[in-house]
């Protein structure tokens, strides 16, 4: 199933989809397969696969060290499309990569959609690319069927919102606050309105994420949109428990997709 | 055709804007009001008045003789932006800046800075406008530039040494955009150099570009023609583009900007962009990168600290691929030999930055005989760098080093 298959059927469902963020090669490049496995055994329907990199403006401290981690050991791009394999090989839910641009503009960005596609990945996420910097990427994630998901903000205008949801396939990842990756308290109100206005501009689904990461927070989110991302939070189970832990907080967070009762 | 005129976006193939969604609105209300202050005579007037009266401009125009003499006999000319009200030429963009974070009604500022002198001139500006200003300085360049440190905590900023990455100007950007990004509602990031997403690159070289028009004017004055050669550091590029565009369309006039050579740019250890990267996309902006196979960036590596930075503006991608200015570099120790020379036969200590653009003229000189005239920006002056300076010659404890 595609990734907008997916989340509509969980939506049909009554439930909401739960999509989990985990990087490539944490902490190692074995580990990391089994742990984005481990997340789709414990009720993760989508996975986000992140490409390490550099310089993440849009993450906070804790996929940071993650990352950097990963790069010290000798993440190469390589691993990315292999991981990807990797986990499809084990389970059907939908991957898309989460990378910065960089990376892409240096593989070649129609060698990288071949490359994701064949591998079996479903699209891309693209924290640092806005729809108008996109021709390329556009034109190869149309010739290859990819999903292309951009990112709306609060801040963005009602022009911006259209342009978004007009260039974007699979959902529109709307952040949820303004600001960086991690954990906190509460997932802002501006997120509930950020989705009314992306459905107003016709978007057939959005999914929140930045900052989610109790089941609480994942039940209060797919109330409002079609589904929740979780990244910081897993990452950090990651690193304080191993798959196992991060297996536990996926099947946890996986309840808040589910009506209480 | 004329080059400049160049407004953004795009620099050619370079510039653009390469950043989360969430800081596209904040960009746009800071074009917004870049292009209705720059029509606007009430800005100028304010601006201009800061500059003649806070910060001294117009700044002189030294012919350095004795120094020369090293040049192979031509003349050579410095930009004194050492003269400048905190010690460089990061205070003309800074001023406006902050000018125009008051006219978007914003009252907190934030900053990047590598050599602390673009945190010195933010911690000033927001001295004197009443702005809360934090500085995101890398953890190593806290060190090297203690001094400085020093100088925006007395002025009242916040300093925040950045611990990740390479720990340097790059990684101090990346952070500086995450508080951006956070806190946009009510900060302005005042970005320190001729990159970044538009609208920094084309709004930073407007801010600079007084320097060019100033020498421009002086050097026609002095000599009663234009320089055969202009000479500048380049680490983003804004000193350098300052000076450069009001010559962009003398088309004998050569533009020189000399990048940090590192311990030789043969080495891994050098800061030259534009003569080592190739394309790439790095803090909002398509333009020269220092970067591995993998698109991953390269840390740089420079005595000085405000040119250890793996990118460049895109305006400079621009020139170079035209074909307009060159771009070499100049090693560590090439510029700590230009500084001491400076400092001897004309008593003037310059920035360890601005000594590559020195070492580059003692360079071009030698090239281009008595009869050439170059001029050079002295983007600032050496105060800051005397640690470092008297560590190169082993200056504290005994006799002087090689
Ligand atoms: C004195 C001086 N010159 C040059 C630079 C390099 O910056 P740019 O290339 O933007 O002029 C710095 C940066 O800190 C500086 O302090």
């Amino acid at each position: 199933m595609s990734v907008g298959e997916t989340i509509d059927a969980r939506v049909a469902a009554g439930t909401g989809a739960l999509v989990g963020y985990l990087p490539v090669g944490f902490p190692s490049l074995g580990a990391s397969v089994d742990a984005a496995v481990a997340l789709v055994e414990n009720g993760v329907d989508a996975l986000e696969l992140g490409i390490p990199y550099s310089d993440p403006v849009m993450d906070g401290p804790v996929i940071q060290d993650a990352t950097q981690a990963a790069l010290a050991n000798g993440f190469r791009l390589a691993h990315g499309f292999e991981a990807v394999r990797a986990i499809r090989a084990q389970v059907d839910a939908p991957v898309l990569m989460m990378t910065y641009w960089n990376p892409v503009v240096q593989y070649g960005v129609d060698r990288f959609a071949d490359d994701l596609a064949a591998a079996g990945g479903a699209g891309l996420i693209t924290p640092d690319l806005v729809p108008d910097e996109g021709d390329a990427w556009l034109a190869a994630s149309d010739r290859t069927g990819l999903d292309r998901v951009f990112l709306a903000a609060p801040s963005s205008s009602d022009a911006r919102l259209a342009l978004t949801v007009e260039a974007s396939r699979g959902f529109v990842y709307a952040v949820s606050t303004m600001g960086i990756t991690g954990a906190r308290a509460d997932v802002d109100r501006a997120a509930r309105e950020l989705v009314e206005r992306l459905r107003t501009a016709g978007s057939p689904r959005s999914c929140v994420g930045v900052g989610i990461s109790t089941a609480e927070q994942v039940r209060e989110v797919v109330s409002y949109a079609d589904g929740a991302i979780v990244g910081s939070a897993l990452v950090k189970a990651l690193a304080d428990g191993g798959v196992e832990g991060v297996a536990a907080l996926a099947a946890e967070l996986a309840r808040g997709t589910r009506p209480t009762g | 055709m004329s080059l400049r005129t160049e407004t953004g976006p795009y620099f050619g193939d370079f510039g653009g804007r390469f950043v989360p969604e969430s800081l596209i609105a904040a960009l746009d209300e800071l074009d917004e009001a870049w292009q209705l202050a720059k029509l606007d005579p009430a800005f100028h007037d304010e601006l201009d008045g800061l500059l003649r009266d806070y910060v001294g401009r117009p700044s002189p125009l030294t012919e350095v003789r004795r120094f020369a003499e090293h040049a192979g006999g031509a003349r050579v000319f410095l930009k004194r932006e050492d003269l400048n009200h905190t010690g460089s030429h990061k205070i003309n963009n800074v001023l406006g800046q902050a000018l125009l974070t008051k006219r978007v009604g914003k009252t907190r500022v934030i900053a990047e800075t590598g050599a602390g002198q673009h945190g010195v001139a933010t911690a000033t500006a927001a001295a004197l406008f009443g702005l809360e200003c934090v500085i995101y300085m890398g953890e190593v360049d806290t060190e090297r530039q203690a001094l400085n440190v020093a100088r925006m905590r007395l002025l009242g900023a916040e300093v925040i040494p950045v611990t990740h990455g390479s720990r340097t100007l790059k990684d101090a950007i990346n952070e500086a955009m995450r508080d951006w990004v956070t806190n946009v509602g009510h900060t302005n990031y005042i970005f320190g150099t001729v990159a970044g997403p538009h609208p920094f690159p084309a709004m930073v070289r407007d801010l600079q570009k007084v320097i060019g028009e100033e020498a421009r004017a002086q050097m026609l004055e002095r000599t009663g023609t234009l320089p055969t050669a202009v000479a500048a550091c380049v680490g983003g590029g804004s000193n350098a583009i300052g000076i450069f565009h009001a010559f962009l369309d003398d088309a004998d006039v050569a533009l020189y900007g000399f990048e940090a050579g590192g311990e030789g740019v043969d080495t891994e250890r050098h800061a030259a962009t534009i003569g080592k990267g190739r394309p790439g996309v790095l803090h909002g902006a398509r333009s020269y990168l220092l970067q591995d196979e993998d698109g991953q960036t390269i840390e740089s590596h420079s005595i000085s600290a405000g040119l250890d930075y793996p990118g460049v503006g895109p305006e400079h991608s621009w020139l170079a691929d035209v074909g307009r200015a060159r771009y070499r570099a100049s090693t560590d120790a090439a510029a700590m030999d230009a500084l001491r020379l400076l400092s001897r036969t004309e008593g003037i200590i310059p920035a360890i930055e601005s000594a590559h653009a020195l070492a580059g003229a003692l360079e071009l000189g030698r090239e281009l005989g008595p009869e050439a005239s170059i001029l050079v920006n002295l983007s600032g002056r050496g105060d800051k760098d005397m640690e470092t300076a008297a560590k190169w010659f082993e200056l504290i404890d005994g006799e002087e080093g090689a």
